[in-house]
């Protein structure tokens, strides 16, 4: 009886479902190196690897999906905020994104230089600047979302086909490269860990923290589930949407300059490409409504490393280029279908009847 | 009635004298002024004749503007040419556009619309129709996909608008004039040839690639990875594993981060489809503790021989660098003049492009039977690159 139990609070977890998706995307991996003949943890062995340029690192797939998951994972913290309290998405993250790295890159290369070796303003400028831009994006966002009640995806929308192209005019429509190795500490190893999956870590963290410390994540929920209510309460609805708006550019602003860091380059083209698309699907898959109200942060960056499990996992078996988005598709569909309410229910009723089969 | 008839009259006498080229403007108005006045009575006369001067005037302004405008573009007027540029996703693009500004310049008598379609296909294709409506003389598509032009050059075909394609090409439809630019699948055989030539020379007897490709369905990566899988089949040569990076520098990034892992210690040459796919696979190379270039385990071969490129060739990490040419504008210009002219183009004229390498990986091959010339990097040679 006792282990039955344990089994039902396992399931009555709210974080079950997306753990049990990331899970089932890395078994793929074990069938498939079993088959093959190879050791078939291979995915997930982690080694310490000798670098040519940075020292000993971790090395490994797992190592692998934490470190290029991050841009995304970043993405899923502000996400998940402003989809709980505006029942909306925001899809100018991945262009924002563009925007802030662009920004740094102009700030630390000099307007016009489209390739440095040296700084023009110290990194904190630039970075600072960055991330000053990725703020004010999201106050543009939030100010038509809250105080103008545009709808979310109709106001970030102009910021998702803007973002870029002001970017792109800050670099002078070129690629710029600021090839200078305190600039690429971001995207690079911090020890043997990986940068960017330390940033996210800390990210991650700081905003539990305030999210459990103070009453905003309350707040937040509240406001999402009913903004009139949560108003006539005593709450400041506008501004608190307004606020999970900022703190949504903000981290677009982080992961952009993460992106950038790795590439030591401003590609303003390609930085953040569709990423607004895996952050808004990190958010479903971490089991939280798109409708708004309660949400849960960690459900979001599981599903943002669930993606990026699923792109290695299709790195590593080997899958044509042109092929891969149809598995992934594919994958996706089959982890959203699990979580869907009508096959819930009717694994819900499955159990029950098992359960009065057995009383019988 | 009759003071116009008279003042029609006179303006007609002036400017068939002045069209005639009689030399002198006032002249000629002078005795056919007092011819007319006798009918006429005498205050509308005076009023008649200071018209004939205003409009005596205007014709001669008029026939200057003519004139000057005559001495400046040769034919007479700009010849229009509309351009749809794929982005500004590289330097090479930049370099491509730039010299298509400079060339269709108004300078050089010619009248260039320019449209940025941003990597979108839908947005190229918008472009080309507003040149339509323009009337523009001439149309330059680079196009972004090689298919679904039929319809939208057709539409060119009906409107008179002779169609020249640059860079990438188009598969399906031959309603075109020209095709002025690189030919990828002699980039791909060149890659090729050289690889054969360099193995031969370092006495390495097997070749085991890793391929970053292009954007899958481009012209730049069909043609290059089939011209390299030519010369591949023939020598026996193993490809381990071809995956996209996009032509992005992140996407070369992750795709060699995976193939380090997948192949760890089997492949010896690593192929990128662009430069900035290679400073990617350098960065995952450098973090799995893979050593590159001239002289160690790994051979990388790169396209495109942009600045940034050459820079890492001289710097001993690239080994060899297959140029792709962004300097087609001129070429372009050689078939515009010949179109106005009244001759007909070549349907295809190549761009001529170079491949650089450091002294040691300098080789002699050759493709399709010509003798190739190497170039060696150096300081000069990488200032003089776009």
């Amino acid at each position: 009886m006792k282990p039955n139990l344990s089994w039902k609070k396992i399931k009555g977890w709210s974080l079950f479902l997306p753990v049990v998706a990331l899970l089932l995307v890395m078994m793929v991996n074990i069938v498939y190196d079993a088959v093959n003949g190879n050791n078939p943890l291979s995915f997930f062995v982690i080694t310490l690897q000798q670098t040519t340029s940075n020292g000993t690192i971790l090395y490994g797939r797992i190592i692998d999906i934490l470190n290029r998951g991050s841009e995304a994972a970043i993405l899923a913290i502000g996400m998940t905020l402003v989809v709980s309290s505006s029942a909306g998405t925001d899809i100018s993250v991945g262009s924002v994104m563009s925007l802030c790295a662009s920004f740094c890159c102009m700030l630390l290369a000099g307007y016009g230089v489209s390739s440095t070796t040296t700084l023009a303003v110290p990194l904190i400028v630039g970075v600072l600047g960055g991330l000053l831009m990725g703020a004010v994006c999201g106050m543009f966002n939030g100010t038509l979302v809250a105080y103008f009640r545009i709808q979310p995806m109709v106001a970030t929308l102009i910021l998702f086909s803007a973002a870029r192209a002001i970017g792109l005019l800050l670099c002078n429509d070129l690629i710029v490269y600021v090839r200078n190795p305190s600039y690429a500490a971001f995207g690079a190893f911090m020890g043997i860990f990986p940068t960017p999956f330390v940033i996210t870590a800390i990210c991650v963290a700081i905003t539990m923290v305030i999210l459990k410390k103070s009453a905003l994540g309350m707040y937040i929920q509240s406001v999402g589930i009913n903004d009139k209510a949560s108003r006539i309460a005593g709450l400041n609805s506008k501004r608190i949407i307004f606020l999970t708006y900022v703190i949504c550019g903000l981290f677009a602003g982080i992961a952009g300059i993460v992106n950038s860091s790795r590439i030591t380059s401003a590609d303003s083209n390609n930085i953040g490409l569709y990423l607004e698309m895996d952050a808004i699907l990190a958010v479903a898959l971490g089991g939280n409504s798109l409708g708004g109200g309660k949400f849960n942060l960690a459900g979001s960056i599981i599903g943002a490393y669930t993606i990026q499990a699923i792109t290695t996992t299709l790195y590593a078996l080997g899958v044509s280029a042109a092929q891969a988005p149809v598995f992934k598709a594919v994958i996706v569909i089959l982890i959203v279908a699990i979580q869907s309410e009508p096959v819930r229910n009717f694994f819900k009723k499955q159990s029950a009847a098992k359960h009065v089969k057995g009383v019988a | 009635m009759k003071k116009k008839l008279i003042s029609m009259l006179l303006t007609g006498v002036m400017a068939a004298s002045l069209l005639a080229g009689c030399g002198g403007t006032a002249a000629p108005a002078a005795p056919a002024a007092p011819a007319a006045e006798a009918p006429a009575e005498e205050a509308p006369a005076e009023e008649a004749e200071e018209k004939v001067e205003e409009v005596a005037e205007d014709v001669e302004e008029a026939a200057e503007e003519v004139k000057e405008e005559a001495a400046d573009a040769g034919s007479g007027e700009l010849i229009s040419v509309g351009f749809a540029q794929v982005g500004h996703e590289s330097d090479w693009r930049t370099a491509s556009t730039k010299s298509c500004q400079d060339v269709f310049s108004k300078e050089n008598g010619y009248d260039l619309s320019f449209v940025d379609c941003d990597n979108d296909e839908a947005a190229q294709k918008e472009a080309v129709r507003s040149f339509i409506e323009q009337g523009v003389d001439y149309i330059i598509i680079d196009p972004i996909i090689a298919t679904g032009w039929d319809t939208v050059l057709t539409e060119c075909e009906d409107a008179g608008i002779p169609v020249i394609v640059i860079d990438r090409t188009i598969d399906d439809s031959d309603k075109y004039v020209s095709w002025v630019g690189s030919d990828f699948l002699t980039e791909g055989k060149a890659a090729g040839e050289w690889l054969k030539a360099y193995v031969d020379a370092q006495g390495i007897k097997e070749v085991n690639a890793l391929i970053i490709q292009g954007t899958i369905g481009s012209s730049a990566q069909i043609g290059r990875t089939d011209g390299f899988q030519e010369i591949a089949d023939r020598e026996g040569w193993t490809v381990l594993d071809k995956q996209t990076g996009d032509f992005t520098e992140a996407g070369g990034q992750e795709v060699m981060e995976s193939y380090c892992k997948s192949y760890a210690g089997k492949f010896n040459v690593v192929i990128c489809e662009n430069d900035n796919e290679a400073f990617g696979a350098m960065t995952a190379m450098d973090n799995a503790g893979v050593k590159y270039g001239p002289g160690n385990d790994v051979i990388l071969i790169s396209y495109d021989a942009c600045t940034a490129g050459l820079k890492e060739v001289q710097a001993g990490k690239i080994t060899a660098d297959f140029e792709c040419n962004p300097l087609a504008a001129p070429t372009v210009e050689g078939v515009i003049k010949t179109l106005e002219s009244g001759g007909t183009p070549e349907a295809q004229i190549l761009v001529p492009d170079n491949w650089y390498a450091l002294k040691d990986a300098i080789v002699d091959f050759s493709v399709d039977g010509n003798a190739q010339k190497m170039i060696e990097v150096t300081d000069e040679v990488i200032e003089a690159q776009y």
